[in-house]
């Protein structure tokens, strides 16, 4: 869900909003429904849901660009989470992030051309002992190598050439 | 189901529940933990209810899905009840045989136990393994015996006695008494006393009043809070209930990291389940105290750990923090009284209630009472969750527990309390893990996680992935910490290039003091501590960055080059195959040679060579 749908989307937005019976407090919970929904916060949701719950667009922005869980620009077809916490970092994160970057050409926070790879780092995905961890769409891959990094890649290009 | 009416009907109903599970010959429990299940646990589950249908055992054999073991290391993790065998690291092939040799076999099969490497001694149950058999399991060992999904589970080993216990049996007043005699001081790091904060809460003006659950988990290396809200979600709301109950509250808040999908699955589960048994909603067990609890799910914050930032956050506004001079027990949430505690800190009070103050008071040490969760993760053996007795030292957990650094590294740092704490040398080690010991050392117990650093880990490397962490994290709010963080992180960059002056030490402790005293919240208060305990205790490694130019750990990718060992090189060709950058030449009947310049120490030649021909 890209692109030109969303415009057309408002029902699922006022399904979202409805669920928290619109009240502002739960606005990061909505966001993160539509960030859910889209991959990304589509500018017309967000007025959409600055209408319903009553506030002032820019409260709203101001949330959404604090929360590193948000993203404004929409993003690749898989998300890859390094993860980057202490644990992972001395066993070695940063060389397995270098070699992602290198392999995909992005750097952090970044879309591959193909649209198919987003890549981003997290402080931790609380799964310590089985560092360092790449997060790809949800997935863990404990026990990260440089050279493991090749193959776990190549998994998801094929999803979706395949 | 109808709701449960009173203390009566509850142990009626445990009784029939615990009935119906001696029926049940064998359980099978498998972890399904956030690090089983990256293991391949859910494979595994299925594989055993495959086999048990198939079979046709489904009435005499139980798959038990359960919350996080602890022992993450040799996951996946498959307990046998009765007999409490042990197995590790399962994979789908072992299925069938664990069925037809070990369930209706009776058999041991070898190979799945676990080796005690110390003595080369197969182990066979799980509590007899010298990981788990030095802990005290009060709050996580249920965790291996109840499904988190099943809140029958959770009743029948006692669940939600403690709170009909408080309930009909005491006064508020005497919960909050019972609270403080036990000694429980906060779990999330600051390690206020308990009982003291629920007092100012109850006796603040103002209402509604609000309980909250800080699940918003954010040091790097810490995950027992995530374990227990997956593992055992009732014992958690069940420390809520009481404590609003004692507090004089109507409505709580769980504010749970949303990087954790399971924990928030399992506690929204298991908040349905205590609304239908009637521990949660309006008038719980026919008290007349009526609770009820909401999820909020946090939006990827480090700084909304801190208890004015999180309820910010709860508003519905960016996590920015406020000063504390106004106390949260007075003005909190929504400008009313809160109270706000750990995860972990109100698991512990259905025990406390259970079991008495005296009883729990006589675990820890004079000032830290009970247990703590910590992950014992990094350069060390056993990786996992473990909780002992405060008071214990560092190297009985590092040593007798973490079985010590693998691969024959040499041990060189703990480092304790996440990016506000400390890291410690080895010199340290007969520390004694509680608030007061670890306050002195210049640590903080933080959120419980150890990160063990063995003699690869570069400590001015460590210090520098800290603060940059803290200026990623830092919300700007506040001078010193958003500028004097980032100043800091300069003068680090400048030192692991080698280009660093001796002045910078000084220059780093400080700003570093600065920032301690004049930061608004937690966060910039302790963000000097990795650098400044970095600097106490590991100096030398700063003055060899400084002096020599020299990183003594080789971890800072500009002060190191590598180069072939010809002895050893075998000629095999596979690093130059490796090499990302080119900068490897290689002919047949020739040693490789590296070309420094166009080297970018990425190790991928070191980790692909053989022989150790690269250094």
């Amino acid at each position: 869900m890209q692109g030109e749908t969303v415009f057309k989307d408002y029902p699922a937005i006022d399904a979202i909003t409805k669920k928290y019976d619109e009240q502002k407090e739960f606005l990061i919970c909505i966001l993160q429904d539509l960030q859910a929904r889209y991959g990304y916060l589509p500018k017309e949701a967000l007025n959409r849901v600055a209408e319903k719950l009553d506030i002032p667009l820019i409260q709203i922005y101001s949330v959404a660009t604090f929360f590193k869980a948000f993203s404004l620009r929409p993003k690749g077809g898989h998300t890859i989470h390094v993860c980057l916490g202490t644990a992972c970092h001395v066993r070695g994160a940063e060389r397995v992030l270098s070699k992602i970057k290198r392999d995909l050409e992005i750097d952090v926070d970044e879309t591959t051309k193909d649209m198919n790879f987003t890549l981003k780092t997290v402080n931790c995905l609380g799964a310590c002992a089985l560092g360092p961890i790449v997060e790809i769409d949800g997935k863990c891959h404990g026990h990260m190598t440089t050279n493991k990094v090749e193959s776990v890649l190549k998994k998801h290009s094929s999803n979706i050439k395949g | 189901m109808e709701k449960i009416k009173s203390t009566n009907e509850l142990a009626k109903i445990r009784k029939s529940i615990q009935n119906k599970k001696d029926k049940e010959k064998s359980v099978i429990s498998i972890c399904a933990g956030t690090g089983c299940r990256a293991s391949g646990s859910e494979t595994v589950i299925d594989a055993f209810k495959e086999e048990i249908k198939f079979l046709g055992l489904q009435n005499k054999v139980k798959v038990k899905v359960t919350g996080c073991h602890g022992f993450c290391e040799k996951g996946p993790i498959v307990v046998i009840h009765s007999g409490d065998i042990f197995y590790k690291n399962v994979e789908k092939d072992d299925i069938l045989e664990i069925v037809s040799e070990t369930i209706i076999g009776g058999k041991i099969i070898d190979r799945l136990l676990y080796v005690d490497p110390k003595t080369g001694k197969k182990i066979v149950k799980e509590s007899d393994v010298p990981f788990y058999s030095k802990q005290e399991r009060i709050i996580l060992g249920n965790n291996g015996n109840i499904d988190p999904t099943d809140i029958e589970d959770y009743i029948a080993i006692e669940g939600y006695s403690a709170l009909a216990k408080a309930l009909f049996n005491m006064k508020p007043e005497k919960v909050i008494d019972k609270v403080k005699k036990s000694g429980l001081r906060g779990r999330g790091g600051g390690g206020f006393p308990t009982g003291k904060k629920w007092d100012y809460c109850r006796q603040a003006e103002g209402s509604p009043k609000y309980v909250i659950c800080n699940a918003d988990e954010g040091d790097p290396g810490a995950y027992m809070d995530r374990s227990l809200l997956e593992g055992n979600p009732h014992s958690v709301i069940e420390g809520m209930i009481i404590g609003a109950y004692a507090i004089g509250s109507n409505q709580g808040y769980v504010y749970v990291r949303n990087e954790y999908p399971l924990a928030v699955k399992h506690l929204e589960i298991a908040i349905q389940q205590a609304e239908k048994y009637g521990f949660l909603g309006k008038n719980i067990l026919n008290s007349g105290f009526g609770f009820t609890i909401k999820i909020s799910r946090g939006g990827g914050a480090f700084v909304c750990g801190e208890s004015t930032a999180l309820m910010a956050s709860l508003e519905g506004k960016p996590g920015e923090p406020r000063s504390k001079y106004v106390h949260t027990v007075e003005r909190g949430l929504w400008n009313k009284p809160t109270t706000l505690n750990n995860v972990e800190t109100w698991a512990n009070i259905p025990i406390i209630i259970k079991k008495g103050a005296n009883w729990y008071s006589q675990i820890g040490t004079e000032n830290s009472k009970g247990t703590k969760i910590f992950s014992l993760v990094g350069n060390i053996n056993n990786t996992g969750l473990v909780e002992v007795p405060m008071g214990m030292k560092l190297r009985d957990i590092v040593y007798d527990i973490g079985g010590g650094i693998p691969d024959k590294g040499e041990f060189k740092a703990v480092q304790i309390g996440g990016p506000s704490g400390a890291c410690l040398p080895a010199s340290l080690l007969d520390t004694e893990v509680d608030f007061d010991s670890l306050d002195e050392a210049g640590a903080m117990m933080g959120s419980g996680g150890l990160v063990v650093m063995n003699d690869s880990t570069c400590m001015v490397d460590t210090a520098r992935f800290f603060t940059d962490f803290s200026v990623d994290e830092s919300c700007g709010k506040c001078v010193p910490c958003r500028v004097g963080m980032k100043v800091m992180l300069n003068i680090l960059n400048r030192i692991v290039i080698g280009k660093g002056e001796m002045e910078d030490i000084e220059r780093l402790e400080r700003l570093g003091q600065h920032i301690k005293e004049t930061s608004h919240c937690g966060l910039g208060k302790t963000a000097p501590n990795p650098v400044l305990s970095t600097i106490r205790y590991f100096r030398q490694e700063y003055e060899a960055h400084i002096q020599e130019k020299r990183c003594p750990a080789l971890v800072c990718v500009d002060l190191i080059q590598f180069r072939v060992i010809p002895e050893k090189c075998k000629m095999c060709g596979l690093c130059k195959n490796v090499c990302p950058a080119e900068a490897i030449t290689w002919e047949k009947k020739a040693p490789a040679a590296i070309n420094p310049e166009k080297c970018i120490r990425c190790r991928s030649c070191i980790q692909a060579c053989k022989f150790g021909a690269i250094e």
